[in-house]
């Protein structure tokens, strides 16, 4: 199981690494055009968050967006990928469990988001100086975005028939999310009903919890910005493995 | 001799209520090459599909080399080399790691993969193309890269969809030498084909599927030997002026040096060709109209 386990994750990654200059130069130049317009130009004139220079302050959000969204895009593209060209059948040939194969997926999502979310990490160094509060919280929160993440993407390719249904939920769902989870702005400045209705919003959580292991601030005690996104890993890891038991849309019926 | 595969009404039903198999018996000796045979849409590829563990069957049970399918799913699977019908590798990928991953999915080390890999690309006449996408490969290579992976976890039963479908001439006469060879070693083949040449050189037993049903099992040359009448064309060295008569045969002059005859039961070659002599009229050419196992073949499934 190890072997094959193993042999997924190398092919994810090769994948991944293969197709570079989709995967990991865009989220770069998006990076570094988020931190010239909304630190460099715009971040001067608001001023400080949560007693942080402004520029500081959206590093850690911009750092987890790109987890977020590359962790979800591999497993997203990828699986799906594999239904279009019907190469799932290698796996499904073979003696591989089906708790393996999402492993392996899920695995691949989680390496995308970390070497990306270094590769941006690495870009921002040339305009802020990063801090690091706890190397341990980055490191918890990036573990549990990244797997939350690559699961969701995962069940989205399960269902996916389209490339469109492939870009549906980053686009009208995840980017939104990710906005409205205090990427750009504390949580605290809100009105009560949108603070209260962002508490019902996952990402706030881990953007919260990373800012923490950033900068040492944050509004949501820790175990609590901990606890949801655990929560959320094994519903999805739940359903995900549930349907590919169950081969939806991989065993024709 | 034991079986290599047997099913026990085995049937599916499609969600579109599309009855596909409606509860086939087939039984596949060890070390058999066996032909499944049947037209577009019996049956054939859903039957393999179950078999290899694509498909989920609707009722029936599958047996390999003794073990219940369903029982000992692994185990199973391990036995099997599937090549399926239709293309289904990432084409993106080179081919030497399309063959080392489905390795490493039978849990067989990157080390041991990579050495049957590379005989079997040699094998195979793609080892120039080894570090090539498999999007760049001709249709023909790419069915072979296919078979290549179906071998790379040595499995007892080789399944071919079509294995030649798209090959060339060359490659598909070495293809039959190299599954006549595995065959010999001891492997046991399940071939499906439209070319029922292919079938009739290849294999020794034969299944005739026909809109989901098991029309027909028999051992190939027992088969033929059903095939009463066979029909061949007759070159003739004469022009041909007249109607010919051959005793029990019909004949039909296609042309003036062209003659098409039907041998009736009991009659030979030999005595076709006598007969023409004694109506002075040398055969400088015969050929067969029709394959026989075609013949039957269409008699079987229309």
């Amino acid at each position: 199981m190890w072997i094959a386990y193993k042999t997924i994750v190398i092919k994810e990654v090769r994948r991944f690494i293969r197709i570079w200059i989709q995967t990991i130069v865009p989220p770069v130049i998006t990076t570094s055009l988020y931190l010239l317009i909304f630190g460099g130009l715009m971040g001067g004139r608001i001023g400080q968050m949560q007693g942080i220079n402004y520029i500081d302050f959206i590093v850690p959000g911009i750092i987890l967006m790109t987890v977020i969204m590359q962790s979800y895009a591999n497993t997203v593209s990828s699986f799906f990928m594999t239904k279009y060209n019907n190469s799932f059948e290698e796996l499904l040939v073979s003696t591989t469990p089906n708790w393996i194969i999402l492993l392996g997926f899920v695995s691949g999502g989680m390496a995308r988001g970390f070497c990306v979310g270094l590769a941006v990490t690495f870009t921002i160094s040339f305009f802020v100086e990063i801090e690091t509060y706890s190397l341990l919280i980055i490191a918890a929160t990036f573990l549990l975005t990244s797997i939350m993440f690559a699961l969701a993407g995962f069940i989205n390719a399960v269902f996916a028939r389209t490339f469109d249904d492939i870009s549906i939920i980053p686009n009208f769902v995840l980017l939104p999310l990710t906005y409205l989870g205090g990427m750009f702005y504390s949580i605290d400045i809100l009105p009560s009903f949108w603070k209260a209705l962002s508490a019902f919003n996952p990402i706030y959580y881990m953007m919260d919890a990373f800012r923490l292991g950033f900068l040492g601030v944050g509004s949501v005690e820790l175990w609590k910005a901990f606890l949801v996104p655990l929560s959320m890993i094994i519903i999805l890891a739940l359903t995900a493995n549930a349907l590919l038991n169950r081969g939806v849309s991989i065993k024709t019926e | 001799m034991p079986l290599a595969l047997s099913t026990e009404n085995l049937a599916k039903t499609y969600s579109n209520n599309l009855e596909a198999l409606k509860g086939i018996n087939l039984r596949v000796e060890k070390g058999d090459f066996f032909a499944l045979l049947g037209s577009n849409g019996a049956g054939k590829t859903t039957a393999i599909g179950i078999i290899s563990g694509l498909l989920k069957s609707s009722s029936g049970e599958v047996e390999i080399n003794g073990l219940n399918q369903k029982n000992h799913s692994n185990e199973v699977k391990k036995m099997i080399g599937l090549m399926p019908q239709e293309f289904n590798f990432n084409p993106h990928e080179p081919n030497i790691e399309i063959l080392i991953n489905q390795a490493g999915y039978f849990g067989i080390p990157r080390k041991d993969a990579k050495i049957q890999a590379d005989v079997l690309l040699k094998k195979m006449e793609l080892w120039d193309r080894r570090f090539d996408v498999a999007q760049s490969l001709s249709g023909g290579m790419k069915r072979r890269l296919m078979l290549a992976r179906a071998l790379m976890h040595k499995p007892t039963i080789l399944i071919l969809d079509e294995p030649t479908a798209g090959v060339d001439v060359e490659i598909r006469q070495s293809m039959w030498q190299y599954l006549t060879q595995l065959n010999n070693d001891g492997m046991t083949i399940i071939l499906t084909t439209h070319y029922l040449e292919e079938a009739e050189s290849l294999c020794r037993n034969i299944a005739i599927l026909n809109n989901g049903e098991l029309v027909e099992q028999s051992n190939m040359k027992r088969l033929l030997a059903r095939a009463k009448r066979q029909v061949i064309i007759i070159d003739t060295v004469e022009k041909i002026s007249g109607p010919i008569e051959i005793s029990d045969c019909d004949c039909e002059v296609i042309d003036e040096n062209t003659l098409q005859v039907s041998q009736g039961e009991g009659i030979s070659i030999s005595d076709v060709v006598a007969s023409l002599l004694d109506q002075n009229i040398h055969v400088s050419h015969l050929r067969s109209s029709q394959n026989r196992l075609e013949a039957l073949f269409l008699s079987l499934t229309s």
